[in-house]
């Protein structure tokens, strides 16, 4: 990737994110997610991880942003106000964690080891293949072991969207008999 | 290095030219189309001087629907509903377009062709993930018209917002067992090396096409392809029976145009997926790169240009004849309803996706071995 375009990616990447943490209008914050999330794909293409970028944009961008968009049209979330912020203590804390996260990002740069001895990754890095061999050999059972635990989850996602329905069936108002009919008629 | 940025540059602009032209040809083919289905005139008004009518010939409208009402739409006002979020109900429209549009970079069209020194395929951009690129553009479309609706600040408009990002993303999955499905039987995500894979016969005289190995998986993306395009029978988010016009009844003029140009350019995109994916894109049955080897031994033979114009050809007649039989769906099928829509999509396609790639993952590795 040539470094005109890195930098242009980057700044784009922190202004997207900027845009995340300061606009106050909640479908505003999450597009701008979109870019970020968008902007880090195009970064994995061009740094030669094609696979990732494109698993990036489809799985974060094409499924999990739409997800949050539902998840705010179904909370209602307005336009948040923007209020007085909270107690004095709280502030102390968000500036003490602030200021060991910039610190820590310091000490990262400063100790980055240089690129100088590092060979160049063979010409099939980032393929699907390259990817594929090395889940399904050197990572076979981290690999499972992740299938299992998601599988975990949706099945319990299911079992408990399924008991909130089945309660909601004992519905709280008295429903006559002959009202039950006209529904069982009427399908 | 110039010259080779200059054919690039024409690859890409060409075929985006070719699928915006058809795009507008569907649209004029699905009023007088849907005009015959349903024992109507359709669209007959402004003829030019009057040319056909002199001639005893039948008006058939296309100045109406290729001339006159793209004027009309871009001259119209383009109305933003009070307490609408005036950016994103202007991005709403080009952020749907997009992503289809760009889809197409990646459909092959043609064999390859030499120019001078200069070598390459008829595809605007080939490489090795291009099925992982299809199906990450697909999924970022779902934004232009869930935003679409929710800007608009109309109840409906939401409502419909809400329906197509629900439909899209549920039938999204489905088109990608179906699309895998093909990638494990022809083992690369290249479409153009998906194409080639289906050249020659089998017997002596059945074309190697994807619609013999992988039948299933046809109907499968078909179907996904249609609800993915939003039409009838899976026109839940704009259903103007119930929404008035679901995501776009706050838009009017040229961003309404952009709406319907995203609609007909997704029907374009459906039917060339599905000729490259099972009908073997640009091959011709029988056609090798040195002329006809007809069944019966007989050789023709043609010249090697021949060979790529007659596969061009092919290419757009396989993809017009499933624009047509998409639009020939839409005008004789009434719409689903909303639970079957979600059933039809969670529980009989994605099972029937998962079972189809399993058996072709047994039969590739016992092949294989």
């Amino acid at each position: 990737m040539p470094l005109w375009l890195f930098v242009f990616l980057a700044a784009l990447a922190v202004l997207a994110a900027l845009g995340v943490v300061l606009q106050r209008n909640p479908v505003h914050c999450l597009m701008a997610l979109v870019v970020v999330l968008l902007d880090l794909a195009v970064m994995f293409i061009g740094l030669g991880a094609v696979t990732v970028g494109f698993l990036q944009a489809i799985v974060y961008v094409g499924a999990i942003m739409v997800l949050f968009l539902f998840v705010i049209w179904l909370l209602n979330l307005q336009t948040e106000e923007r209020r007085v912020a909270g107690s004095i203590g709280l502030r102390f804390f968000g500036a003490v964690g602030a200021a060991a996260l910039v610190a820590e990002l310091c000490v990262f740069v400063v100790k980055a080891p240089s690129t100088a001895g590092l060979s160049h990754v063979p010409p099939t890095f980032g393929s699907i293949g390259a990817i594929a061999e090395a889940l399904f050999t050197d990572y076979l059972i981290a690999f499972e072991a992740t299938s299992l635990l998601l599988l975990v989850a949706v099945i319990g996602a299911v079992a408990l969207a399924r008991r909130a329905t089945a309660s909601r069936t004992r519905s709280p108002v008295p429903v006559s008999p002959a009202v039950h009919e006209q529904i069982g008629a009427r399908q | 290095m110039a010259v080779d940025l200059v054919i690039a540059a024409i690859r890409a602009v060409v075929m985006l030219l070719l699928v915006l032209n058809l795009s507008a040809i569907l649209l004029w083919f699905e009023r007088k189309g849907s005009a015959l289905i349903q024992d109507r005139i359709g669209a007959n008004r402004a003829a030019i001087l009057g040319v056909g009518a002199r001639l005893g010939l039948p008006n058939l409208g296309i100045v109406n629907t290729l001339l006159a009402d793209p004027i009309k739409m871009f001259t119209k006002e383009d109305f933003v509903p009070a307490g609408a979020d005036h950016f994103l109900h202007g991005l709403a429209p080009f952020l749907a377009l997009f992503p289809v549009l760009v889809t197409f970079a990646v459909i092959p069209i043609g064999d390859t062709v030499t120019i001078g020194a200069h070598t390459f395929d008829l595809v605007a951009a080939d490489f090795n993930d291009a099925a992982l690129y299809v199906l990450a553009s697909i999924g970022i479309g779902v934004y232009g018209i869930a935003l679409g609706g929710w800007a608009s600040n109309n109840r409906w408009a939401l409502l419909g917002g809400i329906r197509a990002s629900a439909q899209m993303i549920s039938y999204e999955i489905a088109m990608g067992l179906a699309i895998v499905a093909v990638v494990a039987t022809y083992g690369t995500l290249s479409l153009q090396a998906i194409v080639r894979e289906q050249g020659g016969v089998w017997f002596g005289w059945l074309p190697r096409w994807g619609i013999i190995l992988q039948p299933i998986a046809f109907l499968l993306l078909f179907t996904a392809g249609m609800a993915e395009s939003k039409r009838v029978p899976f026109d839940l988010p704009e259903s103007e029976s119930e929404l008035v016009a679901g995501y776009f009844t706050e838009y009017s003029g040229g961003k309404q145009a952009v709406f319907m140009l995203t609609d007909f350019a997704e029907v374009a995109l459906v039917a060339m997926l599905v000729t490259t994916f099972f009908f073997g894109g640009w091959q011709v049955p029988w056609l090798y790169r040195d002329g006809f080897h007809l069944p019966g031994g007989a050789l023709v033979s043609i010249p090697y240009w021949a060979v790529v114009v007659l596969g061009v050809v092919a290419f757009w007649i396989k993809t017009i004849f499933f624009c047509w039989l998409q639009i020939l769906i839409r005008w004789t099928l009434p719409r689903f309803r909303y639970d079957q829509l979600m059933r039809f999509g969670w529980k009989l396609l994605v099972p029937i996706g998962l079972l189809n790639l399993i058996v072709t993952a047994v039969v590739v590795v016992m092949a294989g071995s």
